[in-house]
């Protein structure tokens, strides 16, 4: 098969474009061209650093895991059951995409913490208490970034064509084989998608964060806090560790890019 | 493992209500205009949609009863679907989407592959096994679909619209291999279609069905012959005749030679739209290839045409205009000259 | 007439433009000052205070609009780091009130300060437990029982680095179960019975009203804070900033920090 050639980028596209580039990208170039790379070894070398960022990824990643648990089920309730309300779920549900995280992290309290609905019986009852630990770290990213994976992921059921899962069915598949086999699979890439905008959102999560689950290095101090507390006293140091944040993300994101996102190539 | 089935579903404005059997073997076709109701009958005989009330039963197995609360859901059915856009699971390979309702049904991944593989050559694709479903043309893509729905010997099979996405080639040489499946199968086939020639070639029973009814019922030379209302008129005026083809010359099987336009060879169907025979008093001057003496069986009016049925050397159905109907003097009984023309012809393999 | 109606229009266009723009304060104040026929003071105050004056200078704030009808004071609360950054950024500010002597020093090291920097106020940790103090709190030693849920300051922002201090001097190992961003989230904490205890100023107890009570720490006198205050060189408004700086360090101005909780030199 021949291609066809590239058209070019009309004006009217091309230029809003082009700013939208400037405005996401400047502000980045700001960073870089600010940071004292002569102190990035020292800064980059203290114990704290280290920590925050494993304590980062550690949670961004349980966070994501956690939402693909209990998110995709949640897409395929919103995309494919015909139960009344669900429109008022779906509502619901973006809930915590307009609400200010540090809300966010209060509600959690209200729920989670020592005095919450379920915390009073979870510390009471089975002694066990999740507000400054990092599992309260893990739970708030996960309150604030499974929406993310949610509607991309209900997105992608609704875009799939759900024709194939009655074909499926004519072929003795019950819906939950259905669902493993079929739709799982088709929608994939969405899932990845989903999972990979999830994953960063949790990464930068900050408001939920040290609300509920407060700042302690170690374990609940992740990066976005660190860089926070460090713009208190050196700005310096702020920005090393946001380089360091920014470096480690992006390299994630196009290591996930090469390996999940692309349309997985045609068998030779 | 016949199947019966008098069923009514509500479909908003439309009550679609449909009564049907379709002994062991026997192919029905059900024709119908978009929107007639025909879809809806699949998919409840498939058990994807529980009618509103009615029966359902294949062979000692009922599968729907509303009074009795009887659903049986759509994988508990011992029933094989191929659809208009074949829908193989793009993620899996052609075999795997063959050996999917094996595995489904519990039978072990490498006996299913066998199986799956064993369907592949009977359809004609073994070689492309390994291939994804994106990278298979589509009459290699329905004949896959067509080995997925068989594979697991299903009581029933149902075909929504099976040809219908191919292009016209292809449509040919697929509705040929399917109907020699089809003469193989033992259980049930409901084909759904809108296309009189796929009602034609492949059924042994057709019932056309309007606005969710069954409008008329019979073998498809009866239902051409004797259109009851003017859709089926249109729809199915059709005169299909076996024959052999050699050259541009096909010789049909109850005698008789047809010209044609294009070179055809082996078994073939004759098909002649009632619409491109005309009738003459006298033998006609001038050099149509196609001439024949015939004689008129019966008149039926639809319209402001009047459709004769011809019986003699080649059984025609012609539309003539009331006036010409009038001028020709024509009465049961009548003799009366056939003519088609040779590119008015079309021909399809068998 | 004619002339007189177009400048109004333009000085309201550029008025317009500044506030859509959101930083330049500075001429829509000079432009309504200029329109100011009493001679008094016009225009808009800006002060960038530490958060734990909120409700003083809230109060004082009010007081001075009173006073000047033709005056509008504004107020950003915030940490006083994250304050005197800003200033530092070019922020439009009249008057920073910091919290503590070293904030203060970043901006008149970066030669921001009009003058030397007046202590108006000071400040003392104290224990906050929830109201009934349910862990039985009774002075800096408890601090250091482990099953107990305690927030403390982080150490970069003024109140972490006061009660560092303080642990220091009462020979006190400390075991904070959260380093809290500032002294107001620590005391939500304490307010919302998630911790025990938090170290936080008096004046922030005192606010909390009866959700939260108070335990006072003697080892605290070790690390008095002091709340420096000062008009900034490049205040768009500097006589309304003078006279908010005389407001505060008036009796008046005392006696309503006192009232906070806050001590008063």
């Amino acid at each position: 098969m021949r291609r066809t050639r590239e058209p070019g980028v009309p004006v009217p596209l091309l230029v809003p474009a082009v700013l939208a580039v400037a405005f996401l990208v400047l502000p980045l170039a700001g960073l870089v061209l600010r940071a004292p790379w002569g102190e990035l070894g020292p800064q980059l070398a203290g114990p704290a650093v280290g920590q925050a960022l494993r304590l980062s990824l550690v949670s961004a990643s349980a966070a994501t895991a956690l939402s693909l648990v209990l998110g995709v089920p949640l897409a395929w309730v919103l995309a494919r059951s015909r139960a009344r309300g669900r429109s008022v779920l779906r509502a619901l549900v973006t809930v915590p995409l307009v609400l200010p995280p540090v809300v966010g992290g209060v509600a959690l309290f209200l729920v989670l913490g020592r005095q919450g609905i379920v915390g009073r019986w979870l510390d009471q009852a089975l002694d066990v208490t999740i507000p400054f630990t990092t599992t309260a770290v893990v739970i708030a990213e996960t309150f604030v970034a499974m929406p993310f994976l949610v509607i991309s992921v209900e997105g992608a059921l609704r875009a799939a064509d759900a024709r194939f899962e009655d074909a499926a069915a004519t072929l003795g598949a019950d819906r939950w084989t259905t669902f493993r086999r079929v739709t799982l699979p088709m929608v994939a890439p969405g899932i990845a998608a989903g999972a990979v905008l999830c994953w960063a959102r949790a990464l930068g999560e900050f408001g939920a964060t040290i609300t509920f689950a407060g700042n302690f290095p170690g374990t609940t101090q992740t990066m976005p806090l660190a860089v926070y507390l460090a713009l208190q006293q050196d700005p310096d140091a702020a920005i090393v560790l946001s380089l360091v944040l920014l470096a480690v993300s992006v390299a994630t994101l196009l290591l996930l890019r090469d390996r999940w996102l692309s349309r997985p190539g045609a068998a030779a | 493992m016949s199947l019966t089935a008098d069923v009514r579903v509500d479909r908003g404005p439309m009550t679609v209500e449909l009564d049907l059997e379709v002994a062991d073997g026997e192919v029905l076709a059900v024709l119908g205009p978009n929107g007639a109701g025909k879809s809806t009958l699949l998919r409840v005989l498939a058990g994807l949609l529980p009618p509103d009330s009615g029966r359902v039963a294949v062979g000692p197995e009922t599968w729907d009863d509303v009074l009795a609360g009887v659903h049986v859901p759509a994988h508990e059915r011992r029933l094989g679907m191929v659809f208009q856009d074949h829908l193989l699971f793009p993620h899996l390979s052609v075999t795997d989407n063959v050996a999917f309702g094996l595995r489904t049904r519990g039978l072990g991944k490498s006996a299913a592959r066998a199986a799956a593989r064993d369907w592949l050559a009977r359809v004609g694709i073994a070689e492309l096994g390994d291939r994804r479903p994106g990278r298979l043309s589509g009459g290699q893509a329905q004949r896959a679909a067509l080995a997925r729905a068989l594979v697991g010997e299903p009581a029933l099979l149902l075909l929504d619209e099976p040809l219908s996405a191919l292009d016209a080639r292809t449509r040919l040489t697929v509705r040929a291999e399917l109907r020699r499946h089809l003469g193989e199968f033992p259980g049930s086939t409901v084909l759904v279609t809108h296309d009189p020639v796929d009602a034609m070639a492949l059924a042994d029973r057709v019932v056309v069905v309007e606005e969710g009814r069954v409008v008329q019922a019979g073998t498809p030379s009866d239902v051409s012959r004797h259109p009851r209302t003017d859709y089926v008129a249109r729809l199915v005026g059709l005169a299909l005749l076996p024959g052999t083809g050699a050259g541009t010359t096909v010789r049909l099987d109850g005698g008789g030679r047809v010209a044609v336009a294009e070179e055809t060879a082996g078994p073939v169907f004759v098909a002649v739209r009632p619409e491109s025979v005309a009738l003459w008093p006298a033998r006609p001057e001038g050099s149509p290839r196609n001439v024949w003496p015939a004689r008129l069986v019966s008149a039926t009016p639809h319209g402001s045409t009047v459709r004769c049925e011809l019986d003699g050397e080649v059984p025609l159905v012609a539309d003539v205009t009331a006036t010409a109907f009038a001028e020709l003097g024509l009465a049961p009984g009548t003799p009366v000259w056939a003519s088609v023309k040779a590119s008015d012809v079309a021909v399809y393999a068998r | 007439m004619r002339i007189r109606s177009s400048v109004v229009l333009v000085a309201v266009a550029v008025g317009a433009l500044s506030a859509c723009g959101g930083g330049d304060d500075g001429v829509a104040a000079t432009t309504t000052t200029a329109t100011s026929d009493d001679g008094g003071l016009g225009g808009t105050l800006t002060v960038f205070a530490a958060a734990s004056l909120t409700d003083v200078f809230t109060d004082l704030g009010e007081r001075l609009e009173a006073d000047h009808p033709g005056l509008d004071v504004r107020f950003t609360f915030a940490g006083s780091s994250a304050l005197a950054a800003q200033v530092t950024q070019g922020a439009p500010a009249d008057v920073f009130a910091s919290a503590n002597r070293s904030q203060m020093a970043v901006v008149t090291d970066a030669g921001l300060a009009d003058g030397e920097p007046q202590v108006f106020a000071a400040n003392v940790l104290q224990i906050a437990v929830p109201a009934g103090n349910p862990a039985g709190v009774t002075g800096l030693a408890d601090l250091a029982r482990e099953e107990l849920a305690l927030a403390v300051c982080a150490p970069q922002v003024p109140c972490g680095a006061a009660a560092e201090d303080v642990f220091a001097a009462a020979g006190v190992e400390a075991a904070p179960d959260t380093l809290e961003e500032d002294v107001r989230a620590a005391l939500t904490k304490v307010e919302l019975g998630e911790v025990d205890a938090a170290l936080v100023y008096t004046t922030d107890v005192t606010a909390a009203g009866d959700a939260v009570e108070g335990i006072d720490v003697p080892e605290a006198e070790r690390a008095v804070n002091d709340y420096p205050i000062a008009v900034l060189t490049e205040a768009p408004n500097p006589q309304a900033g003078a006279a908010f700086v005389d407001l505060v360090r008036s009796e008046e101005g005392r006696q309503a920090l006192a009232d906070a909780g806050f001590r008063t030199p």
